[in-house]
């Protein structure tokens, strides 16, 4: 079979090199073995398929996962969770943001396996049943979306970091929101998400609004 | 029924939602992650596919094998695309296809495939400028050449002159006449037949200047301020957040299903049909949401033909083709480049005289565009001469993007403009109402638009001459622009069905990119039948549904709203009929309002909108959309824009801030008032993203991509936009009927903003993006002038 470079970051060329010397001439087990390397003991995953379980959004799922498949590609092509998306799959637009225990994480960057035993919540867990979440609320309400692709990412981060910034000042929001981008064009909608939510003056808000808001107010004079 | 031509829009007192901020209709399916795209269909036992791509700008393919892929575990299907002996003009163009059952084996599979090439030389740089005085080629069009034009955006009218004057070396029966506009198809019809002629290999492919009074002449007049400059803009990409792609499935030996990534979904049967081997009529193509296109995704492409060829070879089952981000910025399209040397000449007192350009860019292997340059201007400016040369090399394909040609048009207009203002010493908002009666028909919009935009820049109040004199490096200035777009809808369709039950339901073969063609078809039929969006349901996206045309030119807005007024206007008359016996009127004396239908002169006299269909009996009423196309009275072309942009420099960093940007925008009678707003403010932002960090960088030495991520391929973050105010000329221009406005407004913002920076610094950057190293080029680049 084919050698990949999947070592996790953490572990040494060298430590790594004697780690596989070890597996390849080990059989191949299914799931996650214990080795000896050196005296010490390690958990060696895969490469083959093992048991994964995740909660998303409270909900239990299980699925035999390759340890190198993402917190993502689980949540996507595994549990068919497609609110988090794939856009940069490399931790750049914010496209696959979940809060994991509460943590805007990106999901693109986040193994499966890592993921397991915690909350994991993704923009559709947001909301409850009967009542939207207030951001995602907001978010309609300033038309903060038009594609709407990077949008449940960015509404999962808008709220994780207004949880943490009640008073977001502008440069707060070009530092905790400029993790996630947009190719439509929605930040200055997602401003007045955060003014909304903070009970701040939004920005920018001359131009049409005034005179749309005089002319319904003459137009209900007239009737 | 009314007569077709009495089809009128509702008057300002009738209309609730028409024109109004009445909410995204799916704004919070979105929001909550629940809307569901292409790239997000799961089916059961699906496979997924990718391609194995050339590595080299340009080669030959020698061999290849793909037998270790045929026989990996997982792997169910392989299809070459491009056979043993083919010539492949970019990095990154497809070679072989493969689905496998998940998507690491896929990718194990394209590693496994061993393709041998020969290099051949490439050329991925624009940036030189070719030479003058080339020959344009004057041998016959072959198809290739004509396809070329089309995926450039070639003007009709220079396509029919190249026809008339080159002929044609291909056979009539060969040309898919039916699908491309009519009085193409005529001019190819009467092009006069001749044999193939061998064209020799050049970078180049010059078209032939065009003129207009005498301009060398008009240069040699007296007293007159002339300016001259180089300006221009790189390639750029889409970068669609949901790339390009497609999930194709068989769901019988005949019938071929295809979600599909598309903004043009009525179309994608017909431009699949002969590549997979059904009829059109055997194809169904659907989908719900679409994450971008921006001008990038009308056909199906090799990823959706091919994800078809796999899964027929895989037994029918669904197969999945998204490309990666990197095939995304590196094949799936790009904006052409344009540069241009530009000489322009006014009286002292500021009238514009004489414009002479010479304009090189490229779209890769097909050339490029053709932007109308002078923008706004031509043909009204009594002497010009402007020559454009497209460069033909391997940097990938262009595409359509976002109002093709003229952002590139416009910056190189715009900021020659302004350079020619300051070099009179005028206020370039003096200088472009001087010159404003050059625009034609549109000078009376933008004569509205100018005190607008100063006011709510504060731009006559603030403006400085070129270069900020306030102390420290921090540099202040301002900018402006102006714009133009057709617009006029396309072809549309639709079935309006009002059930006995007071149910309502449309369905239109239209998509909805998120500029909000949804809510719009929504407010016009809620406004039509006197109901709210919510007693209407909209079935879209969908070839089982009636055609619409493809969201392309702004022409979406005027088609979907034309066609709905139409069909429910024509279904309200046909409840009138049914419930005026009831009402003891006659038809026409009918209205509907408030969930009611009721009686004009005595609104007291109404049954609610259940009752009313009540009376209907036991056939629902149905009826059909259909709106007249170009003539349609209902729409329009033509729009408006002024811009203008507030920015500091940091003069000892290069960095460029955006303080302020002020779009003041005319479309027309406004069907949504907010989501017509929201396409200015993303149009401003995307303006920024190009204006100052986007550029597709291409290595010389191995002819690939150099950026093809989000990290190096930056787009503008949500830090990087300043204040940002929409003015929408509300009720204005209402007479003129519905305009498209999806891609005017990004026209300006780089030219507003170059031009804001040279007021600031004082002097010209000439090529976008402003990065900080060019910035800081220029400012040395005019040290070193002033120190000579």
């Amino acid at each position: 079979m084919s050698v990949r470079d999947d070592r996790p970051a953490d572990v040494s060329r060298r430590k790594f090199l004697k780690i596989s010397g070890i597996a390849a001439s080990a059989p191949l087990v299914i799931g996650t073995s214990v080795i000896e390397v050196q005296g010490q003991e390690v958990a060696v995953h895969g490469p083959a398929a093992v048991p994964v379980v995740l909660t998303v959004n409270g909900q239990r799922f299980a699925a035999e996962l390759e340890p190198r498949v993402t917190l993502l590609d689980a949540l996507r092509q595994r549990f068919d969770v497609t609110g988090p998306k794939r856009v940069c799959d490399r931790g750049e637009c914010g496209a696959c943001t979940v809060l994991i225990d509460g943590r805007a994480v990106y999901s693109c960057t986040t193994l499966a396996i890592e993921a397991q035993g915690k909350q994991i919540i993704t923009a559709e867990g947001l909301s409850g049943q009967n009542e939207p979440d207030r951001t995602q609320a907001a978010f309609v309400n300033n038309d903060a979306q038009q594609c709407g692709f990077c949008t449940p990412g960015f509404t999962v981060a808008t709220k994780a970091f207004l949880d943490k910034h009640p008073h977001a000042t502008d440069a707060e929001i070009a530092h905790g929101l400029g993790g996630n981008l947009c190719r439509c064009g929605t930040y200055r909608g997602i401003h007045g998400v955060v003014a909304e939510i903070t009970g701040r003056e939004p920005k920018g808000n001359a131009g049409t609004t005034m005179i749309v808001d005089r002319l319904a107010t003459s137009l209900k004079g007239d009737a | 029924m009314p007569d077709q031509d009495q089809y009128s829009w509702p008057p300002p007192e009738q209309r609730t939602y028409i024109g109004r901020r009445m909410g995204r209709v799916d704004g919070l399916l979105k929001s909550t992650g629940h809307a569901k795209y292409t790239y997000d269909y799961n089916p059961k036992g699906l496979l997924y596919g990718a391609f194995v791509r050339c590595p080299y700008a340009h080669a030959r393919i020698l061999k290849i094998d793909t037998s270790a892929a045929d026989s990996m575990p997982g792997v169910k299907a392989v299809e070459i695309v491009q056979k043993a002996g083919s010539e492949i003009y970019w990095a990154g163009d497809e070679i072989v296809a493969i689905a496998a059952a998940d998507e690491n084996t896929v990718r194990d599979a394209v590693r496994a495939v061993r393709v041998e090439y020969e290099q051949l030389p490439h050329l991925v740089l624009d940036t030189q400028e070719p030479p003058r005085n080339m020959p344009a080629d004057t041998t016959p069009l072959s198809l290739e050449d004509l396809e070329d034009m089309f995926s450039n955006q070639v003007p009709a009218a220079q396509m029919t002159k190249e026809l008339k004057e080159r002929g044609i070396s291909f056979k009539l029966e060969d040309a898919p006449l039916d699908r491309v506009p009519s009085n193409i198809a005529e001019a190819v019809k009467s092009a006069q037949q001749k044999p193939p002629q061998k064209k020799a290999p050049t970078w180049y492919k010059p078209a032939a200047a065009e003129t207009q009074g005498d301009s060398d002449a008009a240069f040699q007049a007296g007293d007159l301020v002339i300016s001259e400059g180089v300006y221009g803009l790189p390639m750029i990409t889409h970068c669609c957040l949901e790339s390009h792609g497609s999930v194709s499935e068989w769901t019988d030996e005949q019938h071929l299903l295809v979600h599909a990534s598309t903004q043009y979904i009525s179309g994608i049967p017909g431009q699949m049909a002969d590549a997979v081997g059904v009829p059109a009529s055997n194809i169904r193509a659907v989908l719900e949401n679409i994450g971008g296109g921006f001008g990038s995704k009308f056909g199906p492409d090799r990823w959706g033909i091919y994800s078809a060829k796999l899964s027929k070879k895989a037994g029918g089952a669904p197969v999945k083709m998204m490309l990666t981000r990197a095939e995304e910025l590196e094949v799936a399209g790009a904006r052409p480049s344009a540069h241009a040397r530009v000489r322009v000449a006014a009286k002292k007192d500021g009238t514009l005289t004489a414009w002479d350009s010479f304009g090189w860019g490229t779209g890769g292997p097909g050339g490029g565009g053709s932007p109308p340059i002078p923008y706004l201007i031509r043909d009204r400016v009594p002497n010009y001469r402007t020559q454009w040369t497209a460069v033909v090399n391997n940097v990938g394909p262009a595409r359509a993007w976002r109002a093709p040609n003229h952002p590139q048009a416009c910056l190189i207009t715009m900021a020659a403009l302004d350079d020619l203002a300051h070099k009179l010493g005028m206020n370039p908002l003096e200088f472009f109402k001087k010159n404003v009666d050059l625009t034609g028909p549109r000078a009376n919009i933008y004569s509205d638009e100018f005190p607008i935009a100063d006011d709510l820049m504060g731009w006559s109040k603030r403006w400085h001459t070129r270069g900020d004199s306030a102390p420290g490096p921090i540099k202040q200035g301002l900018g402006m622009s102006m714009h133009t777009w057709g617009g006029r809808g396309h072809q549309s369709e639709c079935d309006l069905t009002i059930q006995p039950d007071g149910s309502v339901t449309i369905t239109m073969g239209t998509q909805d990119l998120g500029t909000g063609t949804r809510t719009a078809i929504m407010a016009v039929a809620a406004d039509t039948l006197g109901l709210s969006p919510q007693q209407i349901t909209l079935l879209y996206g969908d070839t089982r549904y009636p055609m619409s045309g493809g969201s392309g030119g702004s022409t979406t807005i005027g088609g979907v709203s034309s066609t709905t007024r139409r069909a429910a206007v024509d279904a309200r008359d046909a409840l009138f009929v049914k419930v005026a016996p009831a009402l003891g009127a006659s038809p026409d004396q009918l209205e509907c309002a408030n969930g009611q239908v009721r009686v004009k002169a005595n609104p007291s006299k109404a049954l609610n909108w259940r009752e009313a269909c009540a009376r209907i009996g036991a056939v629902p009423i149905n009826a059909h959309g259909k709106n007249l196309g170009g003539r349609d009275p209902l729409m329009n072309s033509g729009v408006g824009g002024v811009q203008m942009a507030d920015v500091s420099v940091d003069t000892e960093t290069g960095i460029v801030k955006i303080n302020k940007m002020v779009a003041v925008q005319d479309c027309g009678l406004i069907v949504s008032l907010e989501t017509a707003e929201s396409q200015c403010y993303g149009a401003l932002i995307m303006g920024i993203s190009y204006a100052l960090f986007e550029e597709k960088v291409m290595d010389p030495t191995t002819g690939r991509m150099l950026n093809p991520n989000m990290e190096f391929y930056r787009l503008a973050g949500i830090g990087d936009i300043g204040e940002l105010v929409v003015h929408m000329m509300v009720n204005k221009y209402d007479g003129r009927g519905v305009i498209g406005l999806g891609e005017p407004p990004v026209v300006s913002p780089g030219a507003a903003i170059s031009n804001a920076v040279a007021n600031a610094i004082g002097v010209r950057v000439p090529f976008l993006p402003l990065t900080p190293a060019r910035v800081l080029a220029a400012l040395e680049e005019s040290q070193k002038g002033a120190a000579a």
